[in-house]
């Protein structure tokens, strides 16, 4: 090897299977020398990733398909052949929002339909008296912080253009915007939604799993190009991560493996939290309420780890439904050709069964994701700013 | 659009690089310069000053927040596009190796952003550089400080003049091929463990 890779990531739990890979020599046993770059917003690991400072790169899912599509930025073939993690993000509200709608809601406060159909009587009531409009804060324009957002209050009826704000806020600055009143909630992944609990500051209303039921977080993200030119790097990097989250997602390594990541130079907080969030066992208030899911963050476990394009075109459909662009079968097929289950297989040297079309999404309100019929699909909900 | 000085807005939370990036543009004739180092509400910040250019440091988590310009808003007067385009490739490489990022609102011809640019990457190297020569300079006192009492405790143990201590350290470094500074760290260390 002439030269070590130099790759990206965010400090957030879901760039666990990157960091153990690294820092448990998992990726030196691969014979790759890999060096972890700590960066501090999404647009520097794109555009890093896109020139060639980076080889690799922890990204969002929806940033590698926009990156594909050109969208909002130069358009860089990507290709994502290893998932990062699945679900992992919460909804955060502070203390007078989740009085609000507790004091609405009907049902299960778990329900995200309940919730949601809440939330549409606070910002009724709201508007009613004349009071500034609610304000979430989400990590990125292309995040899928964002498109769980909308996705939840829009089913409630809740339209997130016309009646409340989304602002994007960088992860790091969510706690403290929360904490002073500069947004009322928000959605961003682990260990934010805890620190913003554990300084009694905020409440966690739901885990993104209560709203779809498998969500594509985060990918092992290379340029098309680079993956082509270097098929055994591509493969000796997926191996080394799916080692990770094998040892990640195995309960007695957990300890050890939130040790690791909680290194300063890593993701720099508590290892007691970031165990919180592997383990899926979270405290949601702070008066000490505990909430436990199987489906808080998957690591690689139920072929969490495997690329789905029927994700992909999820998410396209979202830009499409938000009007961040314009349906076309050509973009369809661009942006499912992102995910790359067949670098996957081949580096594993396995065929694994995708989950059916159903269970692939899982959201808890609409009809049955159907990558074949996203006009179709999008004109069951009533919200949404498509262009025509 | 005329052809009045653009307005430009550098956000930056080093007010020393900020001042250094804003005398540079001055003195380039670009009068029209506002500095943003608080990050709360950047956007309507923004917004209110109704910039042309807008440049931010790329250590700034807030260059997501400005992301958001891009999409379509009520909140947006006017749509606003990120300056490299898909010739652009070197442009952005110089910048991201400066470690600056810069977006312009559209309609802003070409030619009259290349200079800014221009001179924001090499505002920026310079301050790396300075910054760097700062960092050697603090290392350098940092170390003279160490020698200084590794030197006291050889002079002490041994009876060694001054002089004779430092030709000490010297030749150990020397001989080790270590600096003298790591020679007088590890005399500090071993002096500390057997008190």
């Amino acid at each position: 090897m002439t030269r070590p890779l130099r790759i990206g990531f965010i400090p957030l739990c879901d760039a666990a299977a990157l960091i153990v890979a690294v820092d448990k020599g998992f990726v030196a046993a691969e014979g790759l020398d890999v060096i972890l770059v700590r960066e501090v917003s999404w647009s520097n690991v794109r555009d890093k990733l896109n020139i060639g400072l980076f080889d690799a790169a922890h990204l969002l899912a929806p940033v590698a398909i926009a990156s594909s599509l050109g969208l909002g930025h130069v358009r860089v073939s990507i290709a994502a052949p290893f998932n990062l993690g699945l679900n992992g993000n919460a909804i955060t509200v502070s203390p007078a929002l989740h009085a609000g709608i507790m004091s609405e809601i009907d049902g299960d406060p778990f329900d995200p339909m309940a919730t949601a159909l809440a939330l549409s009587r606070v910002v009724a009531s709201r508007r009613k008296s004349g009071a500034e409009p609610l304000t979430f804060g989400m990590t990125f324009p292309f995040s899928t912080h964002n498109y769980q957002l909308r996705f939840w209050m829009a089913a409630g009826g809740v339209d997130p253009d016309e009646d409340v704000r989304l602002v994007v806020l960088p992860p790091p600055y969510m706690v403290d915007s929360l904490a002073n009143g500069h947004v009322d909630a928000f959605c961003v992944g682990a260990p934010w939604n805890s620190i913003a609990v554990d300084l009694g500051i905020g409440h966690i209303l739901h885990f993104v799993a209560d709203i779809l039921v498998r969500a594509v977080e985060k990918v092992l993200a290379v340029r098309q190009e680079w993956s082509e030119k270097n098929p055994e790097l591509v493969a000796a990097l997926v191996r080394a991560a799916s080692r990770a989250a094998e040892f990640i997602e195995q309960p007695q390594n957990r300890a050890e493996a939130a040790r690791i990541l909680a290194h300063p130079e890593r993701i720099g907080v508590d290892a007691e939290v970031i165990q919180r969030t592997l383990d899926g066992r979270l405290k949601i208030s702070p008066d000490g309420t505990m909430r436990e899911s199987g489906r808080y963050l998957l690591v690689g476990r139920e072929g969490a780890a495997r690329p789905d394009p029927m994700q992909a075109a999820w998410l396209y459909a979202q830009m499409v439904r938000w009007g961040q662009a314009s349906f076309t079968p050509e973009a369809l097929r661009t942006a499912q050709a992102v995910f790359r289950p067949d670098l996957y297989d081949a580096a594993l040297g396995r065929k694994e069964k995708l989950a059916d079309a159903s269970g692939a999404i899982g959201a808890f309100a609409g009809p049955a994701f159907d990558a074949n019929d996203i006009a179709g699909h999008l004109a069951a909900f009533e919200i949404g700013r498509r262009k025509s | 659009m005329g052809e009045s000085s653009p307005k430009i807005v550098i956000v930056d939370e080093s007010p020393i690089r900020a001042a250094i990036l804003e005398e540079g543009l001055r003195e380039a004739g670009f009068t029209g310069v506002v500095h943003i180092s608080e990050m709360q509400s950047l956007l309507s910040r923004i917004y209110a000053l109704d910039p042309d250019v807008i440049l931010i440091d790329l250590e700034n988590p807030s260059r997501d927040v400005l992301e958001q310009m891009f999409q379509v808003s009520r909140a947006v007067r006017r749509p606003i596009a990120m300056f490299v385009d898909q010739s652009d490739a070197a442009s952005i490489q110089a910048s991201v190796d400066a470690g600056v990022s810069a977006y312009i609102v559209d309609g802003l011809k070409k030619e009259r952003i290349k200079p800014i640019l221009d001179l924001c990457i090499s505002r920026f190297n310079a301050f790396a550089k300075l910054q760097d020569e700062l960092d050697r300079t603090k290392s350098a006192l940092e170390d003279r400080k160490v020698i200084d009492r590794a030197k006291g405790i050889l002079m002490k143990l041994k009876g060694l003049t001054e002089d004779e201590a430092y030709v000490l350290l010297r030749s150990t470094a020397m001989r080790e091929k270590k600096k003298i500074g790591e020679i007088a760290q590890s005399i500090l260390t071993a002096s500390e463990m057997l008190k």
